[in-house]
């Protein structure tokens, strides 16, 4: 034996918390890896998030949730600047119907500015119907946080991964892990085709966190799905609402809100539903009938005829609803678990925190001389100016090419994101956009089919929309297969 | 391959056309012949022809050419005539931008991005199908589901199958007509499922797709749940009561790999919203007058992206129209102005043109919301015509005579379908 890799820190699990300490951790000299059992990281529970950044005043401050999220928050401005992902602070707004409703927006205001979030205001009717003209117009009053955000959660996780890869750490995509064990002062990871072994195992696997500690031997927590349905709607509403509207909060979840996304979109949802099976991300009717009659009391002009695509995720749930970050009874076994909403706001100051405890766990931190905290530039034709766009097209034929009309992303675009690791169509939407526009798919599927199969050079037919058994096409049985034959 | 490249690119045109489908073609062979000369129609795919291409099926052309022709055949016989006619055809292009004063930005294949400018443009850029959003299916979101358009394009384009046993949902033309062809290709079709209590395909089509090859079709039934992480592993079916809500405990499951959605296309119409035309909100098409012109002067539109046609031969005649209208605008020689509005009525959804003139004959689209038997179409009290039966998926047209309106001095026409 012996073959294995050896790694000071392995991260189990690829969403937007794994990636986030990937990448923290390759600010130092370590060796490190990631494991995530989909084709690519993201393709969880974090890909069907929000995407939202919350301002900072959400979360109660006795929990580790409060505190997390406002650090977080702020932590997102540098994280932007520095790696290639969409993010703007649109602010959001949280509505009250009554009078009465005023206390609970005092409430959060309070709860913000005690923890330093700035800019808080209660607007009240005039101020916010001049703002955002489409709300309901029996709406009383709203509180102001422009501390608030939207990103692509997806293109986030690839920025992150894409800059901790640059700085060194080993990414092993499809690949589940099988079994754990403890071997002297390290633990022996195994997958179907690999072992790995490290010192220290970060667990990040989100829904499936416990089963991994289970794995590690711990029997401390459970988690549980709880299932949001999120609804897409027609680019042509775009602006319908400028920030995020939250409802005045009640119960487990935020609410229904209507997200006007990175890219303009408007989405609508999501639900809470506490479920059983973790990999149930079926849509349902009753889903779709909640979000909209809710959303349809805020902003009347919405309707579900504009709906393009809907999609469902699950939030990993944890007893007691908090965050369960630290280490196990188990040396070197840091758990990550449980991780929410405000996760993905969380997420930067998550991976600091995980980065501490290390350290307090005895691992040496020395700093990467070569850490390059910036990632090349991608590419977004359809952003640039018209000169650019001649210019680049002149340059290379490639960014002549429209490959997705609706969302107008160019050959070019999808080749740079084979080449950073793309393998399947929904990682080339996920990663450029292209398929995601209202019309699904139908135009560019055979466009970036034919690019997977020219730039990965595997046949047509073995193209699949997210790797496993998710083919596309097939082929004439016309030949008797081999075994019919005498 | 048959193009008809320019070697180089003008600055200025007096006519461009946005999409080299039937609509597309007849429109530029109705422009020259009203007197434009410098023509150029753009299409995104690598030959012009549009969507009939991969429509290898035959019933094409029976009212236009007087035959019974496949799609490639009725698209060759325009595409010739184009070339015939020296029109510039510029393929493997994407018209990318236009503004109100018809500045236009084109990307393309062999010539990089161009800014151009144009007299007149004719938007001609068909339809897209509407996706499982639209309908907002219940369920998982496996490889498997995906429009009968984009099916047709794998089997007949690219030789490939969508899956080995399909559903089909909806009863749009292009569902039925795939439905018989995956039947001749060797898949398991399992049935056709329609939520509405009437098909929304042609008759001709319900015959010789489904009832020819024994598939079954359902109505006032649809799919209530998607099964299937990966690839689509089964689905639930069930029966829909008077508000179109799936009765579940009536439904029942299909083993399958692949849905195939035929559930009605929408005009393709980004570009026309970029230069805010003002739209009929039931076609979600542009308002036009007789000669197919906007609410832009010198814009014109015409096919698919006006309102949905069940038959291609429509398409061209009305093209040809919007042709005429641009060639027209280019040499000032326009018709007068429309002087009567027509407004859709009692079981009526549309009708075009949005305005008719009293000088010459019109042909009138329409579309009536639900069937009737034995009934009559007014316009006004001017005239009445009489019709065996109607239904929403089956394109009425009618053609007004000039002599029928000359004692009509009003500014506007209802019309009503009703029984008789």
């Amino acid at each position: 034996m012996g073959q294995h890799e050896t790694y000071d820190v392995t991260i189990v699990g690829g969403g937007v918390i794994g990636c986030a300490i990937a990448r923290e951790l390759t600010r130092y000299d370590l060796k490190t890896a990631l494991i995530e059992k989909q084709c690519e990281v993201g393709f969880g529970t974090s890909k069907s998030n929000s995407g939202i950044i919350h301002a900072g005043h959400h979360s109660s401050s006795d929990t580790l949730k409060g505190p997390l999220e406002w650090a977080g928050n702020q932590l997102w401005t540098q994280l932007h600047q520095e790696l290639d992902f969409g993010f703007e602070r649109v602010g959001e707004l949280m509505v009250a119907w009554h009078p009465e409703q005023l206390e609970t927006l005092k409430h959060y205001k309070e709860q913000g500015e005690a923890r330093g979030v700035s800019g808080l205001e209660i607007w009240e009717r005039d101020r916010l119907f001049k703002e955002e003209p489409n709300l309901n117009p029996d709406i009383f009053a709203a509180l102001f946080a422009p501390t608030a955000g939207v990103v692509n959660p997806y293109e986030v996780c690839f920025s992150l991964i894409d800059s901790a890869r640059q700085n060194g750490l080993d990414l092993y995509v499809s690949s589940q892990v099988e079994n754990l064990s403890q071997i002297d002062n390290s633990w022996l990871i195994k997958t179907a085709n690999k072992e790995l072994k490290t010192r220290y195992v970060i667990n990040a696997a989100g829904l499936h966190a416990d089963t991994i500690a289970e794995m590690a031997g711990l029997k401390t927590y459970a988690i549980k799905p709880r299932k949001g349905e999120e609804y897409m709607l027609d680019g042509r509403l775009k602006g319908i609402v400028k920030r995020i509207i939250f409802p005045c909060p009640s119960g487990v979840s935020k609410g229904v809100l209507v997200i006007p996304t990175f890219n303009g979109t408007i989405m609508v949802g999501p639900t809470a539903q506490n479920i059983e099976d973790k990999e149930d991300l079926s849509t349902s009717m009753e889903g779709s009938s909640t979000i909209f009659s809710q959303v349809k009391q805020v902003v009347p002009g919405i309707n579900e005829r504009d709906c393009i695509a809907e999609f469902a995720g699950l939030r990993a749930v944890a007893d007691g609803e908090d965050f369960i970050i630290g280490p196990s009874a188990k040396k070197g076994f840091i758990n990550v678990a449980g991780i929410q909403s405000p996760g993905l706001t969380a997420a930067p100051a998550i991976a600091i925190k995980v980065t501490n405890i290390l350290s307090d766990e005895g691992l040496l931190l020395n700093p990467n001389e070569n850490f390059e905290p910036t990632v090349p530039k991608r590419v977004i034709f359809a952003n640039l100016k018209t000169e650019e766009q001649i210019e680049l097209a002149a340059k290379d034929p490639r960014y002549s090419h429209i490959c997705c009309r609706c969302e107008e992303i160019t050959e070019g675009e999808v080749v740079e994101a084979i080449h950073m690791g793309a393998e399947t169509l929904d990682g080339i939407k996920f990663r450029t956009r292209a398929g995601m526009g209202r019309c699904q798919g139908g135009f560019c599927t055979w466009r970036c089919m034919e690019l997977i199969s020219r730039e990965l050079d595997i046949p047509i037919t073995e193209v699949t929309k997210r790797g496993g058994n998710s083919w596309i096409i097939c082929e004439h049985d016309l030949e008797p297969k081999s075994g019919d034959k005498p | 391959m048959i193009t008809n490249r320019p070697v180089h690119l003008r600055k200025n045109y007096d006519v461009v056309i946005s999409g080299g489908g039937p609509a597309g073609m007849a429109a530029a062979l109705g422009a020259k012949e009203a007197g434009a000369e410098k023509i150029l129609m753009v299409d995104r795919e690598k030959e012009a022809g549009g969507i009939l291409w991969q429509c290898i099926h035959n019933g094409f052309g029976l009212h236009h050419f007087k035959e019974e022709l496949t799609g490639p055949e009725y698209a060759q016989r325009y595409l010739e005539q184009v070339i015939e006619h020296e029109i510039d055809i510029l393929t493997d292009t994407y018209l990318y931008d236009i503004d109100r004063e018809k500045n236009i930005k084109l990307m393309s294949g062999e010539h990089g991005i161009n800014l151009i400018d144009s007299k007149s443009v004719i938007l001609a850029m068909g339809a897209r199908e509407r996706t499982r959003g639209a309908v907002r299916i219940p369920g998982s979101r496996p490889a498997g589901v995906l429009t009968a358009g984009l099916a047709q394009k794998f089997v007949n384009m690219k030789g490939y199958l969508p899956g080995r046993k399909v559903v089909i949902l909806g009863s749009g033309d292009i569902g039925l007509i795939m439905a018989r062809r995956l039947v001749l290709e060797g898949v398991d079709v399992v049935g056709v499922f329609e939520i509405m209590p009437h098909v929304n395909g042609l008759s001709r089509n319900v015959v010789q797709c489904l009832h020819d090859f024994d598939i079954p079709l359902h109505l006032s039934t649809t799919v209530a749940r998607i099964h299937g992480n990966e690839r689509v592993e089964r689905i639930t079916v069930a029966p829909v009561d008077e508000t179109m809500q799936p009765i579940l405990s009536k439904s029942w499951d299909i083993e399958c790999d692949t849905l195939l959605l035929s559930i009605g296309l929408i005009p393709e119409n980004e570009l026309s919203r970029r230069i805010n035309l003002r739209f009929d909100p039931v076609t979600t098409g542009p308002i036009v007058n007789s000669s197919m012109e906007t609410s832009i002067d010198g814009v014109f539109a015409c096919g698919n992206v006006v309102h949905i046609h069940d038959l291609v031969d429509f398409v061209s005649q009305e093209s040809l129209l919007a042709g005429r209208g641009a060639g027209e605008f280019i040499t000032d020689s326009r018709n007068p102005a429309d002087n009567i509005r027509l407004i859709p009525g009692d079981n009526v959804a549309y009708c075009l043109p949005h305005t008719i003139s009293t000088d010459r004959e019109h042909t009138i689209y329409m579309r009536v919301r639900k069937p009737m038997e034995k009934c009559t179409i007014q316009f006004g009290d001017v005239y009445g015509r009489k019709l065996a039966y109607v239904y929403p998926a089956e394109m009425v047209t009618i053609k007004m005579r000039p002599k029928l309106l000359q004692d009509f001095h009003g500014d506007f026409l209802r019309v009503n379908v009703v029984p008789r």
